[in-house]
């Protein structure tokens, strides 16, 4: 251990200390969460490796720049970011498009039951759920979600009525777009009243390979007896730092089913804070990550149990390494001293495809109740031999075999989300991912003979 | 032997009553059994007999040779003479079988003032008894119960009831899950302890086990009562007819 | 009442006074003064009539310790330690080193009695059979004592000495491997142990050497406000073997008391070295009034190709415990091994594990961790397993499991699992559970009492652990962890 170094502010945290004072003045409402934000930012600074939370993501490093926070785009700006296909395009019942952070379109009505106002429209006008943005304690602190507080210019407030079964997912597009590289600060938050079901599915698509620095917060608070389902892809620019949080404050006897698909940016973390507020909840969280190149993936969650009876929570993380990547997979599971019959299973599963590839696993357990069953499993390792062997045995070639197996792998994750349209799609997904593996192979192949 | 007097029990911290008034006499050298259907609360009785915490006596008492033994622990009620065989014996990772047979062994010795075995006393005692039970001598060196077969757990219990000379046995399902040779070792290992010193109580939902253990009294049981008494022949009736006509007489 | 009621409830009750070796010993002891200075390091080195070399090593040492900070990332807290405030070295008075047994004071013979260590050849020779002889360094605050059966295992060619003899006798080696394994400044306690470590071991096996007795060393802290800052270093050449011990008590004082030990293991090619630890300092009573802080560097080195280093370790003493006793596998077919057993009671604090660096080619590692909290104590595993590039077909396979007695303590898992090769595969898993009531059940109604019910199923839940302990030791063990868990296993 050394002294402690205070050390001098990167260009990135001068720029953007520099920056706040201007923009917290043009930034419509909730001033003072947004100081006191960016106060824990200042404090702190852009986390290094010497923050725990940060351990194996260095964000100072990845950020050298601090991009400027994207201005609200214009209507050809808009028509050229919504140009592209959009994987999940007719998915929603309802959907809403936004370019760098702010609200650009919705297509189709809000389904009965379901009100939704504009993130920038509320925080103008005044909202009566707005007092509930930033509200879970577990997350307060956390430097991603006090960057996107500070500087939050748009997003979503969705309110989900009593008892209603809403039918068609909500769907949230978010591209982000530019001849330049931006910052983009949107948030969303969901309120579900007792009793719901609702099926929430967001889209991140970056255009290129700029080094977009995408910041988005999602904030869900489901009450008693509500269904909530969760879907993210993760399709970033492909020299996009991106940084994502879900926070999730569950009711009693609540169901969490939440599923991040990541393929696409150079540094992504994507990080999910869950609290059973409510007796006997349940949630599924689950993460599937398909690394290449030289990309770092980020998987950073904390489940805290915090009611009795404790509930269960089940954490299922599968990521695929190749080339010269890395993944990371911090989870946490906390069980507070009333949350007696807590049973909380977590597993993160990687296979390194290549030498050059690396996987850093932490998962936690951190247990102040003795009537508790809780575990976690890790594994990393090259792809099960045996079972090559034996599919290759049967005739499919080794480059066939090793795509069912990393499909089959990671689909198990995947696998969860209740919708069967959206699943083929992000199975589908996966599949393109192979392909092109397959497609560096051959070209790799050709180059050596 | 064993006299159970207007037995009330509901489950701790729950409204739910299973026993209702329930009285039944096993007397010294008799074995009885029990059967019912599903839900009947058989189970419940053995696990109060033995003082399963999770059960709250509301009103009668269990008396042991004349003596109330529901204010006992159960390690209390093992050493006045008291043997459970479990429907689902318990496993315990990392405890050899040899080892918890002798703490087993000596702490109800213990109990009752007698002197601790010595190691080739016990050695020879269960060699000889699991030679008669078919119990290989791999099993007692594994873990207690870990990875045993659902044949060789209750082989297990017999080997316990065996070893412990209780004088009260209470069998709990200890048919369920077995194939008939299992099913006839076990049931030799009671016949080879019926004599006029011992008595039994078999709890079983089918005929089957009856066939090789012959009771001396069949109790048929239904909504935490004993509802008819009578002979071997009563277990072929049930066998025959099924527990409707019970299910409906509570 | 269920039985694990009552259990918790006489956990609840347990009054840590059950510490079976907390009687003192009235010795009359040479001590410089309170507090560390360039000065304390000095009189220390003199004391020892070191070379110059390790005086030089030792004010190194002192000067980086005073530009370091505690480190703060493991789940303990306690109150600052006042590092002016601590005697740093304490001997029995006498004049120079004791020749033989007959010079020890006869008080100091007579602890080591008490707490079952008989120092005295013909003693231990009394009945027992050669190949289960033990010989012991015993060590009472700053200094060695004796070290027993020295010249029978001379014969052998194997060195077994206290640190300070061997810096007279075999200085060239001290000074070739010592802070080889745990660079002067690899952490604040380590740095503070090399400026003033006052006594330990030292072993050196030779080539194709199989030690022919079980080593072992017992450390005493005896004196009050003192810290005892040994260092052990052990050296296996090639193809040798060796299996150690170590054993540790303090008497029960109202103050804090500091134990930062370091300690070194070194493997050549198809060398072994086997070292178990029992570690029982007071670990203060149940309002967590006094106790020792046990924060304790050590670390192995698999230097030659397929060799082993296996650490064993049974802690069930100390206020405070911070260990992570280590491998670093960098011959390639070495493997690393941790079994550890960690029972916390009262107010202690544990946070212990190993690291399993993981650096040459086909290296294994095995960590199997079981923790034990009862009380209002709190339990902490923390490991690392790492492997690098170069570390093909690396292995690893990592256990942890954690069993909670009663509910105000609190059972903790971190580990940290870093792979940068495809080709290494690590398997890790962890549970949490209670004593199930069904288990208790069942054993009481085959007679056992809720205490020997318990005991039974803990000692199954540690068992994977003390199986990896010599004989003896496993005994002691055993019964040390039904007394740490007194009250709720009688």
């Amino acid at each position: 251990m050394s002294a402690k170094i205070t050390p001098m502010r990167s260009a990135a945290e001068s720029a953007l200390i520099e920056r706040f004072p201007a923009l917290k003045a043009a930034l419509p409402g909730l001033a003072s969460a947004r100081e006191d934000a960016f106060a824990t930012f200042a404090a702190a600074g852009l986390p290094t490796r010497r923050v725990e939370a940060w351990k194996y993501t260095d964000l100072r490093a990845a950020m050298r720049e601090a991009a400027p926070l994207a201005i609200r785009p214009n209507a050809a700006e808009i028509a050229v970011a919504l140009k592209g296909h959009s994987p999940l395009a007719g998915q929603g019942a309802v959907t809403l498009s936004f370019v760098n952070g702010y609200h650009v379109a919705t297509k189709g009505g809000p389904p009965n039951g379901v009100s939704i106002t504009p993130l920038a429209e509320a925080l103008t006008g005044g909202h009566p759920l707005l007092s509930k943005i930033g509200a879970l304690k577990l997350a307060q602190g956390d430097l991603a979600l006090s960057l996107n507080t500070a500087f939050m210019t748009d997003g979503a407030i969705i309110h989900v009525a009593e008892d209603a079964n809403v039918e068609g997912p909500i769907a949230l597009r978010f591209v982000t777009s530019g001849a330049t590289a931006v910052a983009t600060a949107a948030r969303v938050l969901m309120v579900v009243e007792a009793g719901a079901t609702v099926m929430l599915v967001e889209s991140h698509e970056g255009q290129g390979a700029l080094a977009h620095q995408p910041n988005t917060a999602f904030e869900i608070i489901a009450g008693d007896k509500s269904v909530v389902h969760h879907v993210r892809l993760g399709l970033n620019s492909t020299g996009a730092v991106a940084l994502s949080t879900l926070t999730a404050d569950l009711g009693a006897e609540t169901s969490l089913t939440s599923v991040n698909v990541a393929l696409t940016g150079a540094v992504t973390r994507h990080q999910v804070f869950a609290r059973f507020s409510g007796g006997n909840a349940r949630a599924q969280i689950n993460g599937a990550t398909l690394l290449s190149s030289t990309q770092h993936a980020d998987s950073t969650l904390v489940v805290e149990h915090a009611a009795e009876p404790g509930g269960e929570s089940r954490e299922l993380f599968r990521t695929i390494v190749d080339d010269e990547a890395a993944g990371v997979f911090q989870g946490k599971i906390i069980v507070q001293p009333h949350a007696q019959k807590t049973d909380g299973r977590m597993a993160s599963n990687a296979v390194l495809l290549s030498e050059g590839a690396a996987m850093y696993n932490k998962p936690e357990l951190e247990i102040f109740a003795d009537d508790v069953a809780c575990a976690h499993g890790a594994t990393c390792g090259a792809l099960d031999d045996e079972l090559l062997f034996y599919l290759m045995s049967r005739g499919i070639t080794k480059a066939e075999a090793e795509a069912l197996m990393i499909e089959s792998f990671v689909g198990a994750a995947i696998d969860f989300i209740d919708h069967e349209p959206i699943r083929d799609i992000l199975h589908g997904l996966v599949q393109d991912w192979l392909q092109a593996r397959a497609a560096r192979l051959n070209a790799g192949a050709l180059t050596v003979s | 032997m064993l006299d159970i007097r207007n037995l009330h029990v509901k489950i701790a911290d729950e409204d739910k009553q299973i026993l209702n008034g329930l009285t039944l006499k096993v007397h010294r050298g008799e074995v009885a059994a029990i059967m019912g259907p599903n839900g009947s609360g058989k189970s419940t009785l053995s696990y109060v007999i033995a003082g399963k915490p999770d059960y709250e006596v509301t009103d009668g008492e269990v008396l042991l040779d004349g003596v109330n033994i529901l204010e006992m622990a159960p390690d209390a009620r093992a050493a006045a003479g008291l043997f459970l065989a479990f429907q689902y014996p318990m496993e315990i990772p990392g405890v050899a079988t040899m080892t918890f047979l002798k703490a087993a062994m000596n702490a109800q010795r213990k109990q009752r003032g007698q002197a601790e075995l010595t190691t080739p006393d016990f050695i020879k005692r269960v060699n000889k008894a699991a030679e008669l039970l078919g119990i290989p001598k791999d099993m007692l060196r594994r873990p207690l119960n870990v990875g045993f077969s659902g044949g060789e757990k209750k082989r297990m219990e017999i080997l316990q009831m065996t070893l412990l000379e209780p004088k009260m046995s209470i069998m709990d399902e200890t048919d369920s899950g077995l194939d008939i040779d299992a099913l006839k070792i076990v049931a030799e290992g009671v016949n080879a302890r019926r004599d006029p010193a011992h008595a039994f109580l078999v709890i079983t939902h089918y005929q089957r086990l009856l066939d090789y253990i012959k009771p001396d009294t069949v109790h048929v049981m239904s909504r935490g009562q004993i509802v008819k008494t009578g002979g071997a022949e009563l277990a072929l009736e049930l066998e025959a007819n099924g527990y409707r006509d019970y299910q409906s007489a509570a | 009442m269920p039985a694990v009621q009552e259990t918790i409830d006489q956990v609840k009750a347990i009054d840590v006074s059950e510490y079976k070796y907390g009687f003192i010993t009235d010795v009359e002891m040479e001590k410089p003064a309170k507090g560390l200075t360039e000065a304390t390091v000095r009189y220390i080195s003199a004391r020892k009539n070191e070379p110059a070399w390790m005086l030089d090593w030792r004010l190194d040492a002192f000067r980086r310790w005073k530009t370091m900070t505690e480190p703060t990332w493991a789940r303990v807290s306690y109150p600052e330690i006042d590092f002016q405030d601590i005697y740093y070295y304490a001997a029995p008075k006498m004049n120079g080193a004791p020749k033989s047994l007959d010079e020890v004071d006869p008080a100091i013979l007579d602890a080591y009695k008490k707490l079952g260590i008989p120092l005295r050849e013909q003693e231990i020779l009394a009945g027992v059979e050669p190949q289960n002889r033990v010989a012991v360094d015993a060590v009472f605050d700053s200094v060695s004592v004796v070290t027993t059966f020295r010249a029978e295992l001379a014969k052998a060619g194997v060195i077994f000495c206290s640190i300070s003899d061997a810096l007279q006798e075999h200085p060239e080696l001290v000074r070739k491997y010592i802070g080889t394994v745990v660079p002067v400044t690899d952490n604040y306690y380590a740095t503070l142990n090399s400026a003033v470590f006052t006594d330990g071991s030292f072993v050196f096996i030779p080539k194709g050497v199989r030690c022919p007795m079980e080593l072992s060393t017992y450390f005493r802290i005896n004196e009050k406000n003192t810290g005892q800052f040994e260092r052990t270093l052990i050296i296996a050449e090639e193809g040798s073997y060796v299996s150690y011990l170590e054993g540790c008590t303090a008497p029960q004082r109202d103050e804090n008391q500091l134990h930062a030990a370091v300690v070194e293991l070194i493997t050549m090619d198809n060398a072994e070295i086997k070292y178990s630890t029992v570690q029982n300092w007071y670990p203060g009573d149940a309002n967590g009034k006094g106790g020792i802080y046990n924060f304790v560097t050590k670390r192995g080195d698999c230097r030659g190709k397929n060799s082993k280093i296996s650490w064993t370790q049974v802690e069930t003493g100390s206020a405070i415990t911070w260990k992570y006793p280590s491998c670093i596998l960098r011959g390639d077919g070495s493997r690393g091994e941790f079994y550890s057993i960690a029972v916390s009671n009262g107010m202690q604090q544990v946070d212990s594990g190993t690291k399993m660096i993981h650096l040459g080619k086909n290296t294994t590692s095995r960590i199997i961790s079981k923790g034990i909290s009862a009380g209002r104590s709190q339990n902490t595993y923390r490991g690392l397993v790492s492997a690098h590039r170069k570390a093909t077909n690396a292995r690893n396979f990592t256990n942890c499991d954690s069993l909670l007695i009663g509910n105000q303590c609190g059972a903790h898992t971190v580990p940290y699992i870093e792979s940068k090769t495809s080709t290494a595969t690590f398997e890790h898993e962890a549970t949490t559970s209670k004593i199930s009531e069904d288990q208790l059940f069942y054993c009481m109604q085959r007679g056992l009492s809720a205490e020997d019910a318990t005991a039974l199923i803990v000692n199954g839940f540690v068992k994977d652990v003390l199986q990896q302990l010599p004989m003896e030791f496993a005994v002691e063990a055993q019964k040390l962890i039904s007394i740490s868990l007194e009250g709720s296993v009688g």
